[in-house]
């Protein structure tokens, strides 16, 4: 079968945008430039180089343009070339990135730039989410409103202490403060200012919620060929999956989904990867309410069925801790929708090349990407590491 | 016949193909129910279940649906459960074939369910898609989809390429072939109607109308035991173009043309060919890039002049490119799926059917 062996696929360039609330000074098209522009320059390689680009974003409500990629064919010096526009809800930045992937491993094509972006001043995100749909269930009032229910059953389910979310929210935006890219820089963040923020949506406070960013991440993707001309040491993928369910049915666990938790078995599996735990050196995680961290940490594997919270507790995802979870501050710092899942995949791929400067963790060698979306039902995730996978 | 000469790592093929009535309106069906039938249906000729298909991929937009994530509610119509590998594109289902074929190319499938569905009956579809132009400085001047098809048949006139009565020969010949399938919207001797936007006429223009399309992709054997006669895709490319009119020659298609030379079109005959003109003007523009003579039969299923179900359209000219090739009707045809105003991005395939 080796005709049908994958190449081998490495992500030999990097960029994002500084993400901020409101980028007035660009269109979306110089946005996405701005980002694609800088993984280039990371790779040293040209717009002649790439011979397709992958492109994602979450809903076209959020900027008000039905398939902006048609008008951002320009910008992404797409003319001529294959252009793909991919849309899986919260997760698109993830499976945008694996499709990209995907080209490369099947040896369609050698160099692709995978993009993924938000520019959620363009419109309110809230309202892009709330259109009113007969016969169906509203979103109940933005996506806190959906998870927060998910969130009080999983403190139910395992006795969790309810100052665990604070802990993550805490971490992430202590972490944020070391990544000159994140939207949240809070200088003067004390556990007791999160913990004194508002109820929300109950247990869910302001402080522990992801704001909302304009920005755009990019990889350049490349095969063995690409990888052994890359100036950079770079990042190869391992694994990747991606897994759907629906959204809401009778034998749904809203805590603990059935589709995360095969796809980090798929992933595992490509990477032969045994015991997450002791194996994965970093994780940048879809983290956009606090306690989703405890969450995530049983549905991936990272520790058995109600005791994620005790990982968090004791401080094991913490930078310096044993298990770094979201060492670029994460989805509750930096949250343009379309392209946060992507960033997930990025800062992994920064930390096993490393290349993450100030949030770096310390000897990195393999990471996990994650991203999720929808009504907790589609799930995105690769694992990347420093050195070629195994023939 | 010449053997179909795959060029890549697997071969696969298109083995069953479905698609809904395309109509008008359909106010009493919600996407979900649209879909469902054109699931069970091709699944039906293979045998398979949701549950055995390696990779789920849908094509559909959230504009014409009015609501944010909707495709999220059309995955219900799957069944996914257990949980399925799946992925979606904002674009043409024919592009969801696309990432599908790219995923069995990996190895990690080796069956794929492709679908894609579109309701513009809801809205004013001429409006809906002047939102996909230039947000700052095309779209507040809301040109219409068919004002902008009415530039490039002009600019196909004064360059002599064709002209008015060619047009309206161009939307007959469509109509009448679609009487021979029973899914079109429009068949018949249909008039050629008044000036919607000069030069073109109510003919030169497709119908607005709600529909679906299923299509299942398998690799090498598994292909040979679903189907009797598979259409193979030994080739498919697809490519775009810059967005603004202005920096592109409307008499001509390059995205086309690049697409069609790396999928191999021009490597042999071809018998038939599928292609994605919504306006009679464009299939003027798509003949001459192809090349295509008299003697390939183009849009034997009437094309989008006779059902332009938005999103679905170009995924059903693949279908029908490769049920002629099931029914035998066809050894070498050329698909081909379009996006964009003015023919901006364009895909090819080349499907073959093995030697009788």
């Amino acid at each position: 079968m080796s005709k049908t062996a994958k190449e081998p696929v490495a992500i030999v360039g990097i960029g994002q945008t500084k993400h901020v609330a409101a980028r007035h000074d660009v269109s979306i098209a110089g946005l996405v430039r701005e980002a694609a522009a800088r993984a280039l320059a990371d790779a040293e390689l040209t717009w002649a180089d790439i011979d397709a680009v992958v492109i994602g974003k979450a809903p076209d409500f959020f900027e008000g343009v039905m398939m902006p990629e048609l008008y951002l064919a320009d910008a992404l010096g797409a003319v001529g070339k294959p252009m793909l526009r991919v849309h899986t809800a919260g997760s698109v930045g993830g499976s945008t990135a694996l499709v990209a992937s995907n080209l490369v491993a099947a040896r369609v094509h050698r160099t692709v730039l995978t993009l993924a972006f938000e520019k959620q001043s363009e419109s309110n995100a809230m309202w892009g989410l709330s259109l009113p749909v007969p016969f169906q269930q509203p979103l109940l009032a933005g996506a806190g409103g959906f998870f927060a229910p998910h969130v009080r059953a999983y403190m139910r389910r395992t006795g969790a202490p309810d100052t665990v979310g604070s802990l993550v929210a805490y971490k992430d935006r202590r972490n944020a403060l070391k990544n000159p890219y994140a939207h949240l820089h809070e200088h003067d963040i004390t556990l007791e200012k999160v913990q004194a923020s508002p109820m929300l949506w109950d247990p869910i406070r302001y402080s522990e919620t992801c704001p909302s960013s304009d920005g755009a991440c990019a990889m350049i993707l490349t095969d063995r060929a690409g990888a052994a001309r890359s100036p950079k040491p770079p990042a190869w993928v391992h694994g990747g999956a991606m897994r759907s369910e629906p959204t809401l049915f009778a034998g749904k666990d809203f805590v603990s989904p059935q589709a995360g938790k095969d796809c980090a078995a798929d992933v595992y599996r490509q990477a032969g990867i045994t015991d997450p735990r002791r194996e994965i050196d970093a994780v940048e995680m879809y983290v956009p309410f606090s306690w989703y961290e405890p969450m995530w940490l049983e549905n991936l594997g990272f520790a058995a069925e109600g005791e994620g919270w005790k990982l968090t507790e004791a401080g094991v995802t913490e930078l310096d801790g044993d298990l770094p979870v979201n060492p670029s501050g994460g989805v509750l710092s930096t949250n343009p929708i379309g392209a946060s899942g992507m960033i997930r995949f990025a800062e992994a791929a920064l930390q096993v090349r490393g290349q993450a400067g100030e949030h770096q963790v310390p000897g990195a060698r393999r990471a996990l990407g994650h991203a999720y979306g929808g009504g907790a039902q589609f799930f995105a995730m690769w694992l990347v590491g420093a050195e070629p996978p195994a023939a | 016949m010449p053997r179909p000469t795959v060029r890549y790592a697997r071969d696969v093929a298109v083995v069953a193909f479905a698609q809904s009535d395309h109509l008008r309106r359909t106010d009493e069906l919600s996407e979900v129910e649209m879909v469902m039938p054109v699931l069970h249906q091709v699944l039906a000729q293979t045998g398979l279940k949701a549950g055995e298909i390696g990779f789920t991929c849908s094509g559909s937009s959230d504009y014409l649906a009015g609501r944010a994530f909707s495709f999220t509610m059309t995955l219900d119509g799957v069944g996914a459960w257990p949980p399925i590998s799946e992925s979606h594109v904002e674009m043409d289902g024919a592009w969801a074939l696309y990432e599908a074929w790219v995923k069995i190319q990996t190895g990690e499938a080796d069956t794929a369910l492709v679908y894609s569905y579109g309701k513009s009956s809801p809205g004013s579809v001429r409006d809906v898609l002047t939102r996909q132009l230039d947000p700052y400085y095309l779209a507040p001047l809301w040109p219409d989809s068919v004002a902008l098809a009415a530039l490039q048949a002009q600019a196909l006139i004064d360059a002599g390429e064709t002209d008015e009565p060619a047009l309206a020969a161009i939307g007959a010949r469509s109509r009448a072939a679609a009487e021979a399938n029973p899914h079109a919207q429009l068949s018949g001797s249909v008039p050629q109607g008044d000036y919607q936007v000069r030069p073109l006429r109510t003919g030169d223009c497709p119908p607005i109308g709600d529909g679906a399309a299923a299509v299942i992709l398998a690799a090498g054997d598994t292909a040979r035991r679903l189907c009797a006669r598979p259409a193979w895709i030994t080739g498919i490319d697809h490519r775009i173009e810059a967005h603004a009119l202005g920096l592109r020659d409307l008499t001509d298609s390059p995205s086309t043309r690049i697409a069609a030379e790396r999928a191999g079109v021009f490597e042999a005959p071809l018998d038939t060919a599928e292609l994605h003109a919504p306006f009679s003007s464009q299939e003027v523009v798509l003949r001459k890039v192809l090349g295509l003579g008299d003697g390939v039969a183009v849009n034997p299923s009437g094309g989008a002049l006779a059902a332009n179900p938005v999103m679905a359209a170009g995924l059903i000219r693949i279908g029908e490119a490769a049920a002629r090739i099931h029914r035998g009707e066809s050894d070498r045809a050329v698909a081909h799926a379009t996006s964009g105003p003015c023919l901006q991005q364009n895909l090819v395939a080349v499907l073959e059917g093995d030697p009788a």
